[in-house]
């Protein structure tokens, strides 16, 4: 009996063991991500690299300002697309939808964040670029925005779902009519969550690449408005990492190392403003 | 002045067009249209697919999915290979992460103090937020060369009487895609899983505890399987996310159209021939059939995607559509 | 929380009021001749600041698409447009020599310097995948005196539709029946073996990186990465070094350029000429109704037949030859 015993204590041990193992290793494959790029990128990062215009093959000198730029854009023209669609989406989604109706746009929204991004760059170039006939931050914009859309509504969705019900009653009980029931005191008590919502969004889109292919293309130049085609940070990242100038190789570590910091203080700061455990947009 | 029973609301309003008045009526109306607006775009979507597919879908019908010819210079398309690359390369990363995933999940789960879970959870979820080409980025110059000069040809030694682990050792690979896809893998299945784990009752583990298990017994016949559809909706989620991953993907995979048994050798996903190929693909049944790709990866993550969100409903307790 | 907004709203609106040079082009098109095009227009960009030329390097194959769909001013390929893709064009693009190249079998053998020799039956047989290791007889007899490894040949090539791999799949193809009838020519074929990268650049990255490759690339990107790239044996049975002078050789061993411009040059005859040669052209509109494009892309055009040339060579190009240049000057007026 006692072997037996002894057996399964010992199975108990190695399983429990291993699984701690997974657990390290996993969250280990962060630190050696972050590890490699502020080794290798922070060699690169000088005041050039973010001012510069980027310069020929083979050249020194060049920096990445006008992807920085064009990232920006692109990010911005986004969200303004992106966010207002989707807060207002999962207002209605929360505050006034019927089941059925309610249940196809959930439907459709958890659909539409499931599409993988180059599916979504396929139909920003049908939709935009070939009607334009060219390449725009625009098309790339819209394409985002199509990303954002559904991660902002399911957002805001669930915080206002998680505003307290004596609140909402309390306001209508006080002779507010539901608009602004809704603007007055359901929204902003649910504030934080909708803007962690947003920006846990707008860092993810910030890091897509595939569908700026089809849309933005890409410029060694300022872009020169928006309805032409701009540099971004991600494609330069690409472009500059299969090359073989060991000047670009530099620059997309660099380049990778400052995309990165900007998608992790953002998720960071979102997290840490709704501080418990949030399940990952999905 | 509303009287007190109309005003008080259900957690699910159900107001229709006639019980709403002036202000109150416009914010319906306006949040409706925006709500609408997501149905109106996904449509455009699958409309755009369709359409733009048609010159290939006309002249391949469904021998497009059987076909492996894929040769634009005669205008013949099959997308075998790519579906084909696209399933291994998942199916490879699941096999990976989902192990690791799922041991990692236990432990933050069951064993780790709260606080100590909570932040290794944190700092695994932060893992999802790193983008695609950072991944490919960081695999091309540390997990290739890897790749190259040591655990392939160690793969080969000892494994290279089977079919799989022939061939010469590019680094570059079906092999090096499913490793990085693993690895951006990882976050959905430690997440969703820990929270299958944790939804399950206390009395289910006490239960076996008090019957005499280890804690190790009672985690795997006990509550494991109480937990097995949210797992399962976990899966599904990772296997989703690493069918339609593309920057990373194309970096490791070595761009090649055809079907190899061996997995150290190159091949191609359909994520990754769009992204190369779209841009230049001249001729409309050229273009058309990477549209059509496109199409076939839009059907099958959305079947998954539905999967794995109907898995994970049903497991966890906060009900509808979320999680 | 106010100033906050308002200080945002005016940083995103100084973004977007960058200031717009009076004509943008857009451009696309072929990695061949990539590193002399954005020179070129860099410099032409400094001389007249109101005019921004952006080049894509997307690939030849992108360059024709992109001209065909109207998406970009104009394009540019190492392979001169088919008839039946002229006809696709809504506008007949007209087609521009800019420079001469080489491309170049670069290779990355540990221990193994530049120089290697590779008859066309080796080049042929390592791209069919008849030839499997280095040390293969057919490479070793022209190399006696070389220590070539028993390891496999990586083999690259183009993952795009790619100009480059229309020259070197149109040289092969004339050198070697099977190659003739098994593959063909053109922007992309079935590839028997090799592992596709995209652009020159992707090419030459992956030389670089993997020990044992071996890959086609235009010549200045085997120049500009010190990566030792082979001699070969031309028409005339003559070993030959890729360079400005026999590159140079092959344009002026051909036959003239057809009254279009369009024709190849690989395989000419000479006893100098490099065997992989190619003009490479911009493919612009015949009628540009937009005044301003029209006099910014013509004055690129005679800027570059003449200041322009002097860059070819510090970039391991060759200029094109006096006649070609006084019949694009031509050519050129005859843009509406």
């Amino acid at each position: 009996m006692t072997s037996r015993n002894a057996r399964r204590n010992a199975v108990n041990n190695v399983m429990l063991s291993l699984t701690a193992v997974c657990a390290f290793l996993t969250v280990s494959t962060l630190f050696l991500i972050l590890a490699y790029l502020v080794y290798n990128g922070g060699k690169s990062i000088n005041p050039q690299f973010f001012t510069n215009l980027p310069v020929g093959q083979g050249e020194t000198g060049g920096g990445i300002a006008n992807a920085i730029v064009g990232s920006a854009e692109i990010v911005a023209l986004a969200s303004v697309f992106g966010l207002p669609v989707g807060f207002l989406a999962g207002v209605y989604l929360s505050e006034f939808s019927g089941k059925v109706l309610g249940f196809l746009i959930r439907y459709t929204a958890d659909l539409l964040n499931g599409v993988p991004s180059i599916v979504i760059g396929i139909f920003a170039w049908a939709l935009l670029v070939v009607p334009m006939h060219g390449y725009s931050t625009i098309a790339a914009g819209f394409a985002l925005s199509l990303m954002l859309v559904p991660i902002t509504a399911r957002a805001t969705e669930q915080f206002l779902q998680e505003v307290p019900r004596t609140m909402r009653e309390g306001a209508l009980a006080l002779g507010a009519s539901k608009w602004r029931s809704i603007a007055t005191v359901i929204v902003p008590a649910a504030r934080k969550g909708i803007m962690t919502g947003m920006i846990l969004g707008v860092a993810r889109i910030s890091g897509e690449t595939a569908p700026l292919l089809f849309t933005a293309l890409g410029n060694q130049f300022w872009n020169s408005g928006l309805t032409q085609p701009t540099a971004s940070l991600p494609v330069v990242i690409f472009n500059y990492a299969t090359a073989p100038y060991e000047d670009w190789h530099r620059q997309a570590w660099a380049a990778g190392l400052v995309l990165l910091g900007l998608v992790l203080i953002a998720n960071i700061s979102a997290r840490l403003i709704v501080s418990r455990g949030m399940s990952i947009p999905k | 002045m509303a009287t007190p029973s109309a005003a008080i609301p259900a957690t699910r309003k159900r107001p229709v067009a006639g019980q709403l008045s002036g202000a109150d009526g416009v914010a319906w109306a306006v949040t409706l249209f925006f709500a609408l607006l997501i149905l109106a775009v996904t449509l455009a979507l699958v409309i755009q697919l369709w359409n733009n597919s048609a010159p290939s879908r006309e002249k391949s019908g469904f021998g497009f999915l059987t076909s492996s010819l894929w040769n634009p210079v005669t205008d013949q398309f099959g997308a075998l290979p790519f579906i084909y690359g696209t399933v291994i390369t998942a199916f490879l990363a699941l096999l990976i992460s989902v192990p690791l995933g799922v041991g990692a999940a236990i432990y933050l789960s069951e064993l780790a103090p709260t606080k100590l879970s909570n932040a290794l959870t944190f700092l695994v979820e932060l893992l999802a937020a790193v983008p695609s080409v950072i991944f490919g980025l960081i695999a091309i110059f540390t997990l290739v060369p890897l790749m190259r000069s040591t655990i392939e040809p160690a793969l080969k030694s000892a494994l290279g009487f089977t079919p799989f682990f022939t061939g010469p050792a590019f680094g570059v690979g079906y092999l090096t895609a499913g490793l990085i896809l693993s690895i951006m893998t990882f976050p959905y299945i430690i997440s969703v899983s820990r929270e299958a784990l944790m939804s399950v009752p206390r009395e289910q583990r006490e239960a076996a505890l008090a019957l005499g298990a280890t804690k190790w017994e009672s985690t795997w016949d006990a509550v494991l399987p109480f937990a097995r559809l949210g797992i399962m909706g976990s899966i599904f989620l990772a296997l989703a996310r690493a069918l339609g991953e593309t920057m990373a993907v194309t970096m490791v995979i070595g761009n090649d159209p055809a079907i190899h048994a061996s997995l150290l050798s190159p091949g191609y996903t359909i994520a990754a021939v769009v992204a190369n190929e779209f841009t230049e693909a001249t001729g409309k049944v050229y273009l058309a059939a990477l549209v059509e790709l496109g199409l076939v990866l839009f059907v099958l993550t959305m079947i998954i995607n539905g999967l794995a969100q109907l898995l994970i409903v049903v497991t966890t307790k906060k009900g509808s559509a979320k999680a | 929380m106010k100033k906050i907004t308002i200080t945002g709203i005016a940083a995103l609106a100084a973004m977007f009021a960058v200031s717009a040079p009076a004509q943008n082009i857009n451009a696309a098109g072929a990695t061949f001749p990539d590193p002399i095009y954005k020179k070129w227009f860099g410099e032409f960009k400094a001389v007249h600041s109101s005019v921004a030329i952006n080049y894509q390097a997307i690939g030849s194959g992108g360059g024709i698409k992109q001209l065909t769909e109207g998406t970009v001013d104009f394009g540019a390929s190492d392979m001169p447009m088919t008839n039946e893709q002229i006809a696709a064009v809504k506008v007949k693009p007209l087609h521009f020599p800019t420079v001469l190249g080489g491309i170049v079998l670069t290779y990355n053998i540990p221990g193994v310097g530049t120089g290697l020799k590779l008859t066309p039956e080796a080049v042929a047989g390592i791209y069919l995948g008849d030839i499997k290791k280095w040390n293969d007889p057919k490479i070793a007899n022209e190399n006696k005196g070389v220590k070539l490894p028993a390891e496999d040949i990586f083999v690259v090539r183009r993952s795009d539709g790619s100009g480059t791999t229309f020259v070197f799949t149109d040289y092969l193809q004339k050198v070697s029946p099977a190659w003739k009838s098994k593959v063909g020519a053109n922007t992309s074929v079935q590839w028997p073996v090799g592992v596709g990268q995209a652009k020159n650049d992707g090419v030459a990255g992956t030389i670089k990186q993997t020990p044992n490759s071996i890959g086609y690339v235009e010549l200045t990107y085997a120049a500009t990465n010190n990566l030792p790239y082979a001699d070969m044996k031309n028409a005339n049975g003559k070993w030959v070094k890729a360079s400005f002078d026999s590159v140079t050789a092959a344009a002026a061993g051909s036959k003239d350029l057809a009254a279009d411009f369009r024709g190849s040059i690989t395989n000419a005859p000479g006893d100098k000429a490099w065997p992989i040669s190619s003009y490479t052209w911009l493919l612009i509109p015949s009628q540009i109704p937009d005044a301003g494009k029209k006099k910014a892309i013509t004055d690129f055009l005679t800027w570059m037949l003449t200041t322009g040339q002097k860059d070819a060579q510090p970039l391991s190009y060759a200029p094109l030859p006096k006649a070609v240049v006084e019949a694009e000057k031509k050519q050129i007026a005859s843009i509406k």
